[in-house]
C-alpha cells in the first residue's frame, strides 16, 4: 500500500508542524509514505468563492502529482471533501477524475483502513473535540446532530487510543464556527459571531484543549481567542496522536 | 462586502437583541429534533417526502390537471394564475363580483410573493391578516421576518404599544402575551363577522380528491372560512400532492420540523363550499414555477413544504435575522427561491452562507439547499453580479497556486513552511 502525503497550502505555510505530526503518525503505524513535491493548493478556496474554473488547473496538477499512489491522505477535512466531491466535475471533461476515490482525510483514513488498536501513547490533558462542518456532513467522520442515526465519533474513537486523556464536545456539538473560506472576509461579523460563540462553548467544557481534523476551523478560533483574550490552546489531531511517540 | 454582511453587520451591533435571536431559533431547531428524535423511522420519511416531491414534480403536468378536475367535481371554480399581476386580477375581479369590500385571510407566503394586500387595497378593499403574527406586522407596515414565525423579532412590549395605539388593548402598561393575545382575539372577532369573503392559502392540494389542507395553530384559517360566505384558496402549482397516503407522510414531518410540535392545532381539509355558501374558489398559482421545474441545477427547491427548519438551523440566519436578506423569504431556502426569482436582484444573499450545511441534513424533503448555493455563486460571473474584489483575490491565488516556484518563494516568506523541511525518517 502506497500512500501520498497532501499538505494543503495552508497547512504547509502556517501549520507545518501538523504536516510533521501525520507524517510521524503514519510512520509509527508503519503505513509506507512518501511527500511528492510541488504541491500547492486543491483549488477549494476559489471554487467556494464562486470561481469553480480558477481550480480546474490546480486539480489537474493535483490529479497527475498523485497518479501511482494507492491512497493519499491529508490532515484536512474540507480539502479532502473537496477533491471527492468536485474533483469529478471540475476534470469531467478532460479524463476521469482518480484523485477523488483515493484522497482520504487523516481521521478516516487511520480509523477505517489501519484501525490501530492499541495504545497510542499518552496525552494526560481534558480536550473538546471541534466537529468540523464538512468532517460531519461530507465526510461522515461523526453522525450529524442533525440526522436520527446512531451516533458515532471517528475522532473520539482515534483520540481515545491515548492514555490519560480526557474528551468532551461542546453544547451544539456540530455546530458551524464560522470560518467558511471566503467567507470569514466576505461575512466577517457573522464569522467572528460564530467563532466566539463557538470558542465560549469549547471553553465552558473546561477543557484545555480545542483539537479538530481541519486547521482552518482552529485558525478561525485561534485568532478569534486571541483577539477576545480567551484561553484555550489548540491543537490538530494530528498532533495529539503525535504526541509521544 | 455584499448587501447581507452590511445588514447582518448592524443586526449584530445589538448584542442583546442579536444573542436572543440566536438563542430563540436554536431552540425551536432542538424542539424539533427531539421530536425527530421520537420517530425512530424519520430518516426514512425524510426520504420518502423527498421521493414523493420529485416524482410529483416530475409528472406536475398530471397532478395538476387531476386536482384541478377533481376540484372542479367537488364544485370549486379553478382559476390558473400565470404570474402576480394575474393572481391579484383574479381574486379582485372574485371579490368584485360578489361586492366584498373587507376579506379576512389566514397566512399565505403566496399572497406575500404577489404583492396581493397592496393591490387589493389600493382597490379600496380592506385586508385583514388573522394570524396574530401576521396581524401585528400588517399594523405596523412590516414584512415577515421569518416564514413561520413573522412576527417573532418583536417584543411583548412593543407589540403592546402597538395594540394601546390601535385601540385593540384597553389596559395600558399590561403587555403580558396572553392578556394582548385575548385583545386581539377580540379585536379580529369583529372582523370575522363582518368580512364578505375569507382567504387561506393551502399547505398540500391533494390530486386524488380535489381538497385542500391548511394547518395552522389558531384556528384562524377556520374563521376565516367558516364565517363569510365565500372562500378563495390560493396555492403554488408544487403545493400539490398525489394523494392521502402522501399527505401522511408530509403530516408527520411539517409540524416536527417547523416548530417542534407533533402537529399544528388544526389540520383543515376543505373539499367544497358548505351549505348555503356561495362556491369555493381555488386559484393555482405558477408565478414562474413552471420556468423554475426547467432549471437543471436549481429545480429541486421547488421541494420545499415551507416548514422554516432551513432557517433555524442556519447559523447565519440565527445571526444576521430575516430582514438581512433581500428576498422577503430569508435562510437558505430563501437564497435560493430569492436567485430563481431575480438572479441580479438578490444575488446579495448567496454569501450568507458557510457551506455547512446543516440545512439540507434537516431539511424534511432533503433539498440540497447548501450544495444548490454553491452553484449559484459560481454562476454570480453570468448575472454580472460577483464581487470584484474576490474575483480579483482568487485570480490571483490560481496564479500563485498554479506556479509551485511563486508559491515557494510566498509561503517562505511567511515562516519555514512544512515542504522545506527535512523529511527523514529518523528525523
Amino acid at each position: 500500500m502506497k500512500v501520498g502525503l497532501f499538505i494543503p497550502c495552508y497547512v504547509d505555510a502556517l501549520y507545518p508542524q501538523v504536516g510533521v505530526a501525520t507524517l510521524k503518525v503514519l510512520r509509527h503505524l508503519g503505513v509506507d509514505v512518501t511527500y511528492p513535491k510541488g504541491q500547492t493548493c486543491c483549488g477549494q478556496p476559489m471554487a467556494n468563492g464562486g470561481f469553480e474554473s480558477k481550480a480546474v488547473p490546480l486539480a489537474e496538477k493535483m490529479e497527475n502529482l498523485f497518479a501511482g499512489y494507492d491512497y493519499v491522505v491529508t490532515p484536512s477535512v474540507s480539502c479532502t471533501a473537496f477533491v471527492r466531491h468536485h474533483y469529478p466535475n471540475l476534470l469531467k471533461d478532460s479524463h476521469t477524475c482518480e484523485l477523488a476515490s483515493k484522497c482520504m482525510e487523516l481521521v478516516e483514513f487511520l480509523h477505517d483502513v489501519v484501525k490501530p488498536d492499541g495504545p497510542l501513547g499518552s496525552f494526560p490533558h481534558k480536550v473538546s473535540i471541534h466537529n468540523s462542518c464538512h468532517g460531519v456532513r461530507e465526510l461522515g467522520l461523526s453522525s450529524p446532530s442533525e440526522e436520527m442515526v446512531a451516533p458515532f465519533n471517528k475522532i473520539r474513537d482515534l483520540l481515545q487510543l491515548k492514555k490519560g486523556i480526557e474528551i468532551s464536545e461542546p453544547e451544539r456539538k456540530d455546530e458551524c464556527c464560522g470560518f467558511g473560506g471566503l467567507f470569514c472576509v466576505e461575512e466577517s461579523a457573522v464569522s467572528s459571531r460564530m467563532g466566539l460563540d463557538k470558542v465560549r462553548r469549547h471553553i465552558a467544557t473546561g477543557a484545555e484543549y480545542i483539537t479538530g481534523a481541519d486547521c482552518s476551523c482552529l485558525m478561525h478560533q485561534s485568532s478569534i481567542a486571541k483577539k477576545n483574550g480567551l484561553q484555550i490552546q489548540f491543537m490538530h489531531v494530528a498532533e495529539i496522536l503525535a504526541a509521544g511517540l | 462586502m455584499s448587501k447581507h454582511s452590511k445588514k447582518a453587520k448592524g443586526f449584530l451591533k445589538d448584542a442583546r437583541y442579536s444573542e436572543w435571536h440566536d438563542a430563540t431559533f436554536w431552540a425551536v431547531r432542538e424542539k424539533r429534533d427531539g421530536m425527530a428524535h421520537g420517530l425512530p423511522e424519520w430518516e426514512r420519511l425524510r426520504e420518502k417526502a423527498s421521493k414523493i416531491k420529485l416524482h410529483t414534480l416530475s409528472h406536475l403536468d398530471q397532478y395538476l390537471e387531476q386536482f384541478a378536475s377533481q376540484a372542479e367535481k367537488n364544485g370549486a371554480i379553478v382559476h390558473w394564475a400565470a404570474d402576480a399581476e394575474d393572481f391579484n386580477n383574479i381574486v379582485f375581479g372574485i371579490l368584485s363580483e360578489h361586492g366584498v369590500k373587507k376579506i379576512v385571510k389566514s397566512k399565505s407566503m403566496l399572497t406575500e410573493e404577489c404583492g396581493m394586500n397592496p393591490f387589493l387595497e389600493s382597490k379600496g378593499i380592506e385586508v385583514v391578516e388573522t394570524d396574530l403574527g401576521e396581524r401585528i406586522i400588517q399594523l405596523l407596515g412590516q414584512a415577515p421576518s421569518h416564514i413561520v414565525m413573522p412576527a417573532v423579532h418583536l417584543t411583548p412590549d412593543q407589540v403592546g404599544e402597538l395594540f394601546e395605539a390601535e385601540g385593540i388593548s384597553n389596559e395600558p402598561g399590561n403587555h403580558d402575551p396572553t392578556y394582548l393575545t385575548y385583545r386581539a382575539r377580540l379585536s379580529l372577532r369583529k372582523e370575522f363577522l363582518t368580512a364578505g369573503a375569507g382567504m387561506t392559502g393551502a399547505n398540500f392540494g391533494i390530486a386524488a380528491t380535489g381538497d385542500i389542507v391548511v394547518c395552522t395553530n389558531e384556528g384562524n384559517a377556520d374563521m376565516s372560512t367558516s364565517c363569510p360566505k365565500l372562500h378563495i384558496a390560493a396555492l403554488g402549482l408544487e403545493k400539490v400532492i398525489p394523494d392521502y397516503d402522501s399527505l401522511a407522510v408530509f403530516q408527520r414531518l411539517l409540524c416536527r420540523s417547523a416548530t417542534g410540535q407533533p402537529t399544528t392545532t388544526y389540520t383543515s381539509h376543505f373539499r367544497t363550499a358548505r351549505p348555503g355558501a356561495a362556491p369555493m374558489h381555488i386559484i393555482l398559482v405558477d408565478n414562474g414555477r413552471s420556468e423554475w421545474i426547467a432549471n437543471p441545477e436549481h429545480w429541486q427547491t421547488l421541494k420545499c413544504i415551507r416548514c422554516g427548519s432551513c432557517m433555524n438551523t442556519c447559523p447565519v440566519y440565527r445571526r444576521s435575522g430575516g430582514y438581512s436578506y433581500s428576498y422577503f423569504i430569508p435562510g437558505p431556502v430563501g437564497v435560493n427561491l430569492g436567485m430563481l426569482r431575480n438572479a441580479k436582484a438578490h444575488s446579495g444573499n448567496v454569501s450568507a452562507c458557510t457551506l455547512c450545511l446543516s440545512c439540507q441534513s434537516v431539511c424534511p424533503v432533503k433539498i440540497n439547499l447548501g450544495e444548490q448555493i454553491y452553484q449559484w455563486r459560481q454562476q454570480l460571473p453570468a448575472f454580472g453580479t460577483a464581487p470584484l474584489g474576490k474575483r480579483t483575490l482568487c485570480e490571483g491565488m490560481s496564479m500563485v497556486y498554479d506556479h509551485p516556484l511563486l508559491y515557494k518563494t510566498a509561503t517562505g516568506v511567511i515562516k519555514k513552511p512544512f515542504h522545506s523541511l527535512k523529511l527523514d525518517k529518523d528525523e
